[in-house]
């Protein structure tokens, strides 16, 4: 083999495109086995459709179908009333990876990078060769465009094959799409039933009608109003790494370096900006993008260094304890739950909330481990739960102390403990965003909403049981006291009737004097061999 | 009069339990808690004495209405006894206490041990004897030796009943003594170590009164040789099988028992000595192999009284304890017929006295 010149290697190497990293690397988006992407799918395309609806201001109303065509092939279509794609932007939402108008936001919403339903086409396509159909219309007086896509994956760009227009029934605004993918349909934890049941639950705005074939299941919306809006917000220093902030200085508007990190960064004042350039020996009227390297780390550690108020926290739309209470209630049929939305929190500059809802009785498994539910921004998280923040604070928690049954460090019995985390940036484990990295600020929190619920369901439980013991107690003297009239009269030699009267009376009583003392007043006598 | 007042008392109960119902209160009776907390070793007199703890028990609390409702019907029944002047014994009071709530499965009492207690606290709470409440224990014991009585009319000498002895009655409150000729009494746990003694005629022989019970001694038994030990001024031998319930029941009819305490005066017997086996006695009678290995309920009994404040400072008998709980195992009376039919009469019982080779 002749050796090769490092002309012909570089001849040979070449840049890879998005697309096909992601067509040799697809488990790094989690769409490692076919039960996973078939919810990775549903779920990007639910997502995309309530975070649409909710900008635009729109009660969201999504119809999710699976079609199983064979065991291991399905067709998933999803259909929204959202405010539509325009013409032009359709082939690069869903044929082109990373586009997106949320990448550079640091905005509360429920994709984070984009990648979303784009990596889903491209993932319909690696495994069925098939283009995906998408249909939207903007408005009631506009056409509907409807068109098939595929992916370039080699320039990242999309391939357009049929494009029509035409006017057949349609919402007046809002999108369809539908994709095969290899994919498999099964019931249980991780399923997509169970995400359709988990999205319902934390997005209780929204009217979702799912299909499995003909199987249909709607889950109504409970409440009439749209959650607010969640403001975006300007990056906290504390929060940025160095890769980013570089960018960043190349990038920006301002035209100078004080200007730059007052006006791109939250919480920043001029004098602590003026600090921080002089200790970096850097002049404020330097321009950003002539920064180097070296003077760019040294700002942005003085700026990590310096005492930074924590950014605003109005920037989070927490789901709500009455509105979390409610769908818990309405759709898990539970006899009791407890929610709690606690006030923002920071950590490493992001402003996050967290919010918890305890189930309890009802219609809830009684037997095995409590359901544990984990929310990001509102979508349900089905996977790695065991290295998740939701669980590990879950499990540091001592469940007897609240009357909890449990097995080594998982609660029981029929119960589930539903916790979100509403923040501007979700810190997930890996880029799958199936769990939760446990900060401590994060997981604080947590176990401070899951102790408040448990409490409240402390008090709920050790109610019920007194009102059990109650009813027992009171059953239990009303079939002794017929008995002790026919004696007390004997003895006080005084009417029976009256002295019956008189004792149902008191047991009718809400409380019984002298009826909460234990037997501790009759110490256990020593049994006695005795004849007597 | 005495049956009229005893009357009144128990309806003087009911009353005031009548009356808390009528006025809202939760009814209530004040009972002196019964247990080992509550017993004082009076050091003095040398008996176990009730202390001052009292118990509540309410009508309308779970873990006490069962209890609550035993007395009450036991105190029912007392009453009716004392209308109709009869008596019952113990298992015929839970007969007729015994039986279910109307439409429940309620039994109101399941055990006769239940309804015992509850005579017990009722004679605490009216401060009346059982025996004049009518309820007697089951008759178990028997006597001889030259003793005359005088029963109801009629007069008994205990030296001319044959083989059977004279059976003593539940109550012996009204008997009176005529003529007693004895210099010390034996007391015996078992009827068939009276049988052998009387056999041969120990009470003749030695000059002494001899009296059975079987096991544990009743009210009765204890009461008359309380009476025959303080008004005839006798000692008492207390021959019983050389293990922890043998000693129990010398230290019962001495010091008095928990459950009883409240009438420790009328029952202890502070001039009872033990002459049961003892650990010495093994050896000193070649009874080796004769011993019978200790259940893990006797050694426990063992350790208990061990740390009885009328045992816990005498040497003598912790010295005993200590030698048993090496033996490990107990010897009945019984085992002494190895050595000959009466041996236990001709040389263990005079030789035992002879030598002061007793326990106290």
């Amino acid at each position: 083999m002749a050796i090769k010149t490092a002309e012909q290697m570089a001849g040979e190497q070449r840049e890879i495109s998005v697309a096909e990293f992601f067509e040799k690397n697809r488990h790094l988006l989690g769409f490692d086995n076919p039960m996973k992407a078939l919810l990775i799918t549903v779920k990007e395309m639910v997502d995309n459709s309530l975070d649409a609806c909710q900008e635009a201001g729109i009660m969201p109303e999504i119809k999710v179908k699976l079609k199983i065509i064979n065991e291991d092939r399905i067709k998933i279509s999803v259909e929204d009333n959202g405010p539509g794609i325009m013409k032009e932007q359709m082939p690069r939402i869903f044929g082109k990876l990373l586009y997106g108008s949320k990448f550079y936001k640091m905005q509360q919403s429920r994709g984070q990078q984009g990648i979303g339903v784009s990596a889903a086409l491209l993932y319909s396509q690696l495994t069925t060769g098939k283009a995906t159909l998408v249909r939207s219309r903007t408005a009631a007086n506009k056409p509907v465009h409807e068109m098939t896509i595929r992916i370039d994956t080699m320039k990242n760009e999309p391939i357009i094959l049929n494009n029509i227009t035409y006017d057949k029934t349609f919402n007046d605004h809002g999108t369809y799409i539908e994709m095969e993918i290899e994919g498999k349909y099964r019931k249980g934890d991780r399923s997509v039933d169970e995400y359709m049941k988990e999205t319902a639950i934390s997005n209780p705005f929204a009217k979702f009608t799912y299909y499995v074939d003909s199987e249909k299941i709607i889950y109504p919306r409970l409440i009439d109003k749209l959650p607010i809006e969640a403001k975006s917000i300007k990056p906290h220093p504390y929060g940025v790494e160095l890769g980013i902030f570089e960018r960043m200085a190349k990038n920006t508007k301002a035209k100078s370096v004080l200007s730059f990190i007052t006006n791109d960064f939250c919480r920043v004042g001029s004098g602590t900006a003026k600090a921080v350039l002089k200790m970096a020996k850097v002049s404020p009227n330097n321009k950003p993008n002539h920064l180097d390297h070296q003077e760019i780390e040294k700002i942005l550690k003085g700026l990590q260094k310096s005492k930074i108020m924590n950014p605003p926290t109005n920037c989070l739309s927490p789901i709500g304890e009455q509105v979390l209470e409610k769908a818990v209630q309405k759709d898990l049929k539970t006899e009791f739950q407890a929610a709690i939305t606690r006030p923002p929190s920071v950590y490493r500059g992001m402003p996050f909330l967290i919010e918890v809802c305890i189930g309890y009785g009802g219609e809830l498994n009684p037997k095995g481990t409590a359901q544990i539910m984990r929310f990001a921004n509102r979508v349900p998280l089905l996977y790695q739960a065991s290295s998740c923040a939701v669980t590990k604070a879950v499990q540091s928690i001592a469940w007897g102390q609240y009357h909890v049954e449990h097995q080594g460090n998982n609660p029981t019995g029929p119960l589930v403990i539903a916790v979100h985390m509403a923040s501007v940036w979700i810190p997930y484990t890996s880029e799958s965003k199936e769990a939760l990295e446990p900060y401590p600020e994060i997981s604080k929190e947590i176990r401070l909403a899951i102790q408040d619920c448990a409490r409240k369901l402390k008090s709920y439980l050790a109610g019920k049981k007194r009102r059990q013991l109650d009813a027992k107690r009171k059953g239990l003297f009303e079939k002794y006291l017929p008995t002790v009239a026919d004696a007390l009269a004997d003895l006080s030699e005084e009417n029976n009737a009256m002295i019956l009267k008189s004792l149902e009376v008191i047991v009718k009583k809400e409380k019984i004097e002298g009826e909460d003392i234990d037997d501790a007043g009759e110490a256990e006598e020593i049994r006695e061999e005795t004849n007597e | 009069m005495k049956i009229l007042t005893t009357l009144e008392k128990l309806k003087k109960f009911g009353k005031k339990l009548t009356n808390e119902a009528k006025i809202g209160k939760n009814p209530n009776i004040d009972i002196p808690v019964r247990s080992l907390a509550n017993v004082v070793f009076d050091k003095k007199a040398g008996m176990v004495k009730m202390g001052n703890a009292v118990g509540k028990r309410y009508l309308f609390n779970v873990a006490h209405i069962r209890k609550f409702v035993q007395t009450l019907e036991v105190a029912t029944t007392a009453k009716e006894l004392l209308r109709v002047n009869k008596h019952l014994n113990l298992r015929e009071v839970y007969y007729r206490v015994k039986r279910t709530l109307p439409g429940t499965d309620i039994n109101i009492v399941d055990e006769q041990t239940e309804t015992n207690k509850a005579i017990e606290d009722l004679e605490l709470i009216t401060g009346v004897p059982r025996e004049q409440l009518h309820i007697n224990a089951d008759k178990e014991g028997v006597a001889a030796g030259k003793v005359v009585i005088l029963d109801k009319g009629d007069t008994i000498n205990w030296s001319k009943l044959g083989s059977g002895g004279w059976s003593v009655p539940s109550n012996v409150e009204n008997i009176k003594f005529k003529d007693v000729d004895a210099k010390f009494i034996i007391y015996l746990e078992k009827m068939a170590t009276w049988e052998r003694l009387h056999e041969d005629r120990i009470w003749e022989k030695l000059n002494c009164i001899i009296i059975a019970s079987r096991g544990q001694s009743t009210r009765g038994i204890r009461r008359l040789l309380q009476r025959l030990s303080t008004e005839h001024n006798l000692p008492i031998y207390v021959l019983v099988d050389g293990d922890p319930w043998g000693i129990y029941i010398y230290s019962v009819l001495k010091y008095g028992s928990i459950s009883l305490a409240h009438m420790a005066e009328t029952l202890v017997i502070p001039k009872a000595k033990y002459l049961g086996l003892s650990a010495d006695d093994i050896e000193k009678y070649g009874l080796k192999k004769n011993i019978i290995k200790f259940k893990d309920v006797d050694i426990k009994r063992l350790k208990q009284m061990q740390e009885y404040d009328w045992f816990k400072d005498d040497k003598a008998w912790q010295r005993q304890f200590k030698k048993w709980k090496d033996i490990g195992g107990k010897v009945e009376l019984a085992a002494l017929t190895s050595r000959g039919i009466s041996f236990i009469s001709d040389t263990y019982i005079p030789e035992k006295i002879k030598k002061k080779d007793w326990l106290e």
